[in-house]
C-alpha cells in the first residue's frame, strides 16, 4: 500500500465528496426543471431546454470559460460577489462543485423528463379529479412512477460528477492538497511522468467508479 | 521548373514541428514567420506548453523536429534517453524572476518577503512538477525560507503564461512569471519585485534537434537561427538575454 499516501487518499475523499455534493444539488435541481419542461409551457421553454442542455454537448472547456466569466473574480456575478464579501469560488473546491453540476445536470434533466413524460396521463388526470393538487399529485404520482428515470438519471450524474477534469480545471485549479480531484491529479502525474503513481489512481479510480456501477445495476435488479 | 528548385534543397520544402517552452511564444513565433520567409515552401508549427509536458510527449513518441526547453532538466532527460541529438544542443537565451500583482491592485511588495503581507490570499506559480518557472520559483522561495510559511496560498498553474493570465484576470493577488511574460502583457500586470537572481539556478533556455526527425537539415537551421546576429536581436527586444550577449 505505497502508494496510498495522504494525497491519493485526500483526492480520493475530494472527488467522492465533489461528486457526492454536486449530485445532491443536480438531483433536486434536475428533477424540478425536468418536471417544467415536461409538464409546463410557457414562453421561453425552448430556450431554457437548449440552456441546460448545452454543456452536455459543448466541450467542458467551454462550459468553464463561460463560468470563469460569469463567477471569477472579475466575472459578471463573482465581481459583486467579491466586492460583498471579499471572497471568490476560484480555486476552491466549491469551484469544482460548480463545474460538476453544471455539466452533470443535463444527464439528469434528460433522463428525468423522460420518464415523466411517458407516465400515463390519465393517473395524472386522476389524481387531480379526486382533488389532490399539483404538489400531492407529483409526489404521490409522477415521482414513484418516474423513479427508475430518476435514479438512472442520479448515477449517471454522479459518475459524470466523478469524473469531470475540463471544466473543473478552470475553475478550480490544480492545487495539491486543495482542489486537486483525482482526474486532475492523475492528469498531473501523468503530465510529470510519474507512471507509477499514475498507474495505481487510474486503477482505484476505475475501481471506484465499477463499484457504483455494479451497485446501482444490482439495486435496480432487484 | 518545380523539380528543379525541389532537387537542389533536399528537405527544403515540408514542416517543421518546434515544441517551445510557452514564454518563449511571442519571440519564436517572430522567428518562425523569418524563418518562413528564407526558406520558401517551409511551414513552421509551433507546439508552447510547459517544458515538462513537452518532454513527456517527446518520450511517448510526438513527431518534433525541436525541442526548446526552458530548463536544462528537461533537456538532459531526453539526451541521457538517446531522444535528441547531442550534438545539435545549444543554449540560447536567459531569463529572470518576477513578481507581479493586479494592475487594479493596490498592494506594495518591495521584495518576496512582501508576499507574506495578509493582503496577498492567492499567489500563483507554475506547477514545480511540470513547469520550469515553478521550479525556479519554488527553489527561491526555499531559499529564502517563504516556501512553507506561503505554501497554503499557492495556487499551481500548467504553464507559465497560464500563470501570467491568472493575475491578468486578478484571479489572484500576486504571482512569480518571469520578466519577458510580464512585459508580454504590460497593460494587464504591474511588476512589484524582481527575484533576486542568486536565490534560483539560472534560467537557461536550451534547444536541440530531436532523434528521428525527417527534417533534420531544417531543424538544424532553425537553431542556427535561434544563436544568429538576427535570432539574438528578437530574443533581446522580448526581454531575454541571448546567451554570449551578456559579457560585451
Amino acid at each position: 500500500m505505497r502508494y496510498l499516501d495522504d494525497s491519493v487518499l485526500f483526492s480520493l475523499r475530494l472527488s467522492l465528496q465533489v461528486a457526492a455534493v454536486s449530485t445532491v444539488l443536480v438531483a433536486v435541481s434536475g428533477i424540478g426543471i425536468a418536471y417544467v419542461l415536461a409538464r409546463k409551457d410557457f414562453r421561453g421553454r425552448g430556450l431554457l431546454d437548449m440552456m441546460v442542455t448545452l454543456p452536455l454537448v459543448l466541450p467542458p472547456t467551454v462550459t468553464g470559460y463561460y463560468l470563469v466569466m460569469l463567477f471569477g473574480r472579475n466575472g459578471l456575478i463573482g465581481r459583486y460577489l467579491y466586492e460583498l464579501t471579499g471572497w471568490s469560488i476560484m480555486f476552491t473546491w466549491y469551484a469544482a462543485v460548480l463545474a460538476s453540476y453544471v455539466v452533470a445536470l443535463p444527464l439528469m434533466i434528460k433522463t428525468a423528463r423522460a420518464a415523466m413524460e411517458s407516465v400515463d396521463p390519465n393517473l395524472v388526470n386522476a389524481s387531480y379529479s379526486l382533488g389532490h393538487s399539483e404538489a400531492e399529485t407529483f409526489f404521490r404520482v409522477v415521482l414513484p412512477l418516474s423513479r427508475r428515470g430518476i435514479i438512472a438519471g442520479t448515477v449517471l450524474s454522479f459518475a459524470r460528477a466523478l469524473g469531470e477534469f475540463g471544466a473543473t480545471l478552470m475553475l478550480a485549479g490544480n492545487i495539491p492538497g486543495r482542489t486537486d480531484t483525482m482526474p486532475i491529479a492523475i492528469y498531473t502525474l501523468a503530465s510529470s511522468g510519474e507512471w507509477t503513481a499514475a498507474n495505481f489512481m487510474v486503477l482505484l479510480l476505475t475501481l471506484v467508479s465499477g463499484f457504483f456501477i455494479y451497485t446501482t445495476n444490482r439495486a435496480r435488479a432487484v | 521548373m518545380l523539380a528543379a528548385s525541389g532537387g537542389s534543397c533536399a528537405d527544403a520544402a515540408g514542416r517543421l514541428t518546434v515544441s517551445a517552452a510557452v514564454s518563449l511564444k511571442d519571440a519564436f513565433e517572430e522567428i518562425g514567420r523569418a524563418f518562413e520567409s528564407r526558406h520558401a515552401g517551409v511551414s513552421v508549427i509551433f507546439n508552447f506548453a510547459g517544458s515538462g509536458t513537452l518532454s513527456r510527449q517527446i518520450e511517448a513518441g510526438a513527431p518534433v523536429d525541436i525541442f526548446a526547453s526552458a530548463s536544462a532538466r528537461y533537456m538532459d532527460g531526453l539526451e541521457g534517453r538517446g531522444l535528441i541529438v547531442g550534438s545539435t544542443r545549444v543554449d540560447f537565451a536567459r531569463n529572470s524572476l518576477v513578481v507581479v500583482v493586479p494592475v487594479s491592485s493596490r498592494l506594495r511588495l518591495d521584495s518576496l518577503s512582501g508576499l507574506l503581507d495578509g493582503g496577498v490570499r492567492r499567489i500563483a506559480v507554475g506547477d514545480p512538477r511540470t513547469v520550469p518557472a515553478g521550479e525556479y520559483t519554488e527553489e527561491a522561495l526555499r531559499s529564502l525560507g517563504l516556501w512553507s510559511r506561503l505554501r497554503e496560498r499557492l495556487v499551481f498553474a500548467g504553464n507559465a503564461r497560464q500563470v501570467l493570465d491568472y493575475v491578468v484576470r486578478a484571479e489572484v493577488d500576486a504571482a512569480v512569471v518571469y520578466a519577458t511574460d510580464a512585459g508580454a502583457r504590460p497593460g494587464g500586470v504591474r511588476v512589484a519585485a524582481r527575484v533576486p537572481a542568486e536565490r534560483h539556478r539560472p534560467v537557461l533556455y536550451t534547444a536541440a534537434v530531436v532523434e528521428g526527425t525527417g527534417a533534420r537539415r531544417l531543424a538544424e537551421a532553425f537553431i542556427d537561427m535561434l544563436v544568429s546576429e538576427y535570432g539574438r536581436e528578437r530574443l533581446r527586444d522580448c526581454g531575454f538575454t541571448p546567451v554570449g550577449w551578456e559579457a560585451p
